[in-house]
């Protein structure tokens, strides 16, 4: 183990430079990614290093940039495709779900898509509209694609190595509001799996799951709690899809409750989609509903609004003081009043 | 990497476009001379029209046993190609081997000619598989049936050709609905960026099932390539050798590396949409009535008719060759496939549910394997039990 203190953006940086330099065929695409090194210049000295046929500066045309990605694929390439902002994606989403995602199963397994899609996800950098979008459900949501997001800068560095090397299309969401974290890179690991889930702090009384970005908050928040004496277990997903169901349940069968942050909007969220899995596997174990600490079912707000939206460490905690159903929790309080069901034209009953 | 560089633009590229459809076989049969075109048809002989007219013929009885194979049941769906041989076998004879080949659902004519078994077709039409053919085997990728995609990929895969410095071209097979897609005009340009091999080649078949092609295009559509820097060749999609000739034309300037190419055939889609469309509700029979009249089978039988001598022979025969022996040949010929065609859908299964869950993921996937073996289970609860058909 021979680890050195770089940041996020500099390991996923390695971790792409390892996979151009242990593999011909993997070629970098994007917007702004050569001359330039990228806007958040996780591609900085790439194209000077391996050439402008390796690291490609593409048209403003994100379906194009897919699709173009989709014919190199058909040709034995392994493109990375760098989506710059989150909320740039949708033009490119026909192509990712009707044919990245689709075509190895359409050609019964003639044709694989080792695609990688890089996308810097999330909030909480204060940015103009479109910046700070949280799009993972779309992606868990459409077979065919793996998805992952680290939150670590070692995971950085073996998620973006193992997403390229895998024969499957990976979308990698990148936790932008971390690019400059620094921690401890294994430059010289050994290539790791995508899937396993990690223990990111071990506890003993709530499970907490996140991932990316909001892994860091759940371990100070776990850190708070245990000030007053409440032991959390963290696990960090790394892969949202599939998702490692054996860890979480492991740990919800100890703890008997679940807490679920992440900073995408609630409704068919990976909340519900966990909470419902773990209900439905470990239901007799379970000592609470399990809770969901989300954003809301709203657009991205603007940023001067966006440290409502996004669950910051309080929210977090009140999550937890819900499952463990504390006296100071909204549970206690109970503000709301039982829905009404609606009535056929669409009004609440009286 | 070849001799071909990276973002060069095209050099070399007439400035203004050619205005007139190009054509060299009128629908009576005449040859008419053309500047650009004659070159590539040197090698012209009555034997090799013969096999152009055999594979128009086989193509054609091809789409007419799968339409009826429709109405008997047998497919859930049909796109015909009724009208549009000429396009499909002029630009893939013009194909080499390792050349790619991206079609949108209709090609149906070009897989034949790439070697794909038509029962391959039939079961794909039938719902029993995504994959009517392996890409790998006939150069030809997977059926596209999100409209224009598959121009992108043509692209992809030509930035691939030119990175490997191969001499090859990937070709794009679309409709004329499909140039009004973003993704079509996004190929345009990464195609003219990049300076990639690659040929597009848009069959204006006038329809997008209801839509008349001026809901598309206020010009012709090989006006609007020359915008994006790409050449572009309006030709009679009905001239077997018009297509041809600009087929090799375009795949020789892509792999000498000038560039991408835009070929509008100028065709007519005598059939429905698909098995499922109803064109009467749209377009009247004194429209159908005059495209019959540039059928692309029958304008190679007139200009046989008209310059055949005795001193044509027949390359598997003894005699003279004669418009009516090019017939029987390709008559024959289509009677074969059409044969062993009926005789494969008679022995076609239906697929077992396993093949629901394989291919979705290259690599396992745990969670999947889940509701598989799930899935395996609740259907083993009823192995035993005398089921009605179709009660599962």
């Amino acid at each position: 183990m021979s680890a050195q203190e770089i940041t996020f953006g500099k390991a996923i940086s390695a971790g792409l430079r390892a996979a151009l330099a242990e593999d011909e065929k993997v070629v970098l695409m994007g917007e702004d990614i050569g001359t330039l090194g990228g806007v958040f210049r996780i591609t900085d000295g790439l194209m000077q290093e391996f050439g402008p046929e390796r690291v490609v500066d593409t048209p403003l045309a994100e379906s194009g940039i897919m699709g173009t990605a989709v014919g190199l694929a058909y040709r034995g390439y392994r493109p990375v495709v760098e989506i710059q902002f989150d909320g740039f994606v949708y033009p490119s989403f026909d192509q990712i779900v009707s044919q990245v995602a689709k075509t190895h199963y359409r050609t019964r397994g003639a044709v694989p898509m080792p695609v990688t899609i890089r996308i810097p996800f999330g909030g909480g950098i204060g940015s103009p509209e479109h910046h700070s979008e949280s799009p993972e459900a779309y992606f868990v949501h459409t077979a065919g694609l793996r998805v992952v997001s680290p939150s670590t800068p070692q995971e950085g560095y073996d998620l973006i190595r193992a997403a390229i090397a895998s024969d499957d299309p990976v979308v990698y969401l990148e936790p932008k509001r971390r690019y400059h974290d620094r921690g401890p890179v294994d430059l010289a690991a050994p290539l790791r799996p995508m899937g396993p889930a990690a223990v990111a702090a071990a506890g003993t009384d709530v499970t907490l799951v996140a991932y990316g970005p909001l892994v860091k908050t759940c371990l100070q928040a776990a850190e708070a709690a245990a000030g007053e004496g409440i032991s959390i277990d963290v696990i960090d997903l790394r892969s949202l899809s599939p998702i490692d169901y054996g860890l979480i349940e492991a740990s919800v069968r100890r703890t008997g409750r679940l807490v679920i942050a992440h900073e995408a909007g609630r409704t068919g969220g990976l909340g519900a989609e966990i909470a419902a899995t773990v209900t439905e596997r470990c239901f007799h174990w379970l000592e609470h509903a399990p809770v969901r600490v989300t954003g809301f079912d709203i657009p991205y707000p603007p940023a001067k609004l966006e440290h409502h939206h996004v669950p910051d460490l309080d929210r977090i905690l009140d999550g937890v003081d819900r499952a463990l159903g504390r006296a100071n929790s909204l549970d206690s309080i109970d503000p709301f009043a039982p829905p009404v069901p609606l009535a056929a034209d669409g009004t609440e009953r009286a | 990497m070849g001799s071909v560089s990276l973002n060069t633009p095209p050099t070399g590229m007439p400035q203004v476009p050619e205005p007139d459809l190009h054509q060299v076989l009128t629908p009576d049969g005449h040859r008419r001379p053309d500047h650009d075109l004659d070159p590539w048809l040197q090698d012209v002989t009555a034997p090799m029209l013969a096999g152009l007219h055999r594979d128009m013929t086989v193509i054609r009885r091809l789409d007419t046993e799968c339409t009826h194979l429709q109405r008997q049941g047998e497919l859930a769906l049909w796109p015909p190609l009724l009208g549009q041989e000429a396009a499909q076998v002029g630009s893939a004879a013009a194909l080499r081997r390792e050349d790619y080949v991206f079609p949108s659902y209709r090609e149906n004519g070009v897989a034949y000619l790439r070697g794909v078994d038509p029962l391959g077709l039939v079961r794909l039409w039938r719902g029993s598989t995504y994959a009517g053919w392996n890409p790998a085997e006939a150069n030809l990728a997977a059926q596209q049936i999100i409209i224009g995609a598959q121009s992108l990929h043509a692209v992809g895969y030509a930035m691939g050709l030119q990175r490997d410095g191969a001499d090859t071209v990937a070709i794009s097979y679309f409709g004329d609905g499909a140039t009004s897609q973003g993704d079509v005009n996004e190929a345009m340009v990464f195609a003219a960026s990049y300076h990639v091999p690659v040929v597009f080649f848009c069959q204006n078949n006038q329809w997008a099932i209801s839509e008349p092609v001026s809901l598309q295009a206020k010009r012709h559509i090989a006006d609007r390539p020359w915008g994006f820097g790409i050449p572009a060749m309006r030709v009679d999609g009905n001239d077997v050798l018009a297509v041809l000739a600009a087929t090799r034309r375009a795949l020789e300037r892509a792999r000498n590396g000038g560039g991408p190419t835009f070929i509008e055939a100028v065709t007519y889609r005598m059939g429905p949409h698909t098995t499922a469309d109803d064109p009467t509700r749209y377009r009247s029979a004194e429209e159908v009535e005059a495209w019959r009249a540039k059928d692309p089978i029958d304008r190679v039988e007139a200009y046989l008719a008209a310059t055949l001598t005795d001193a044509d022979r027949d390359p598997d025969g003894v005699g003279p060759l004669t418009v009516e022996r090019v017939r029987e040949v390709s008559e024959a010929a289509a009677d074969q496939m059409a044969t062993a065609l009926r005789a494969g859908v008679a022995e076609l299964a239906d697929p077992g549910p396993e093949a629901l869950f394989e291919h979705v993921y290259a690599e396992p996937h745990y969670e999947l394997e889940r509701q598989r073996e799930h899935y395996r289970l609740y259907l083993a609860q009823f192995d035993g039990e005398q089921l009605e058909a179709g009660a599962r």
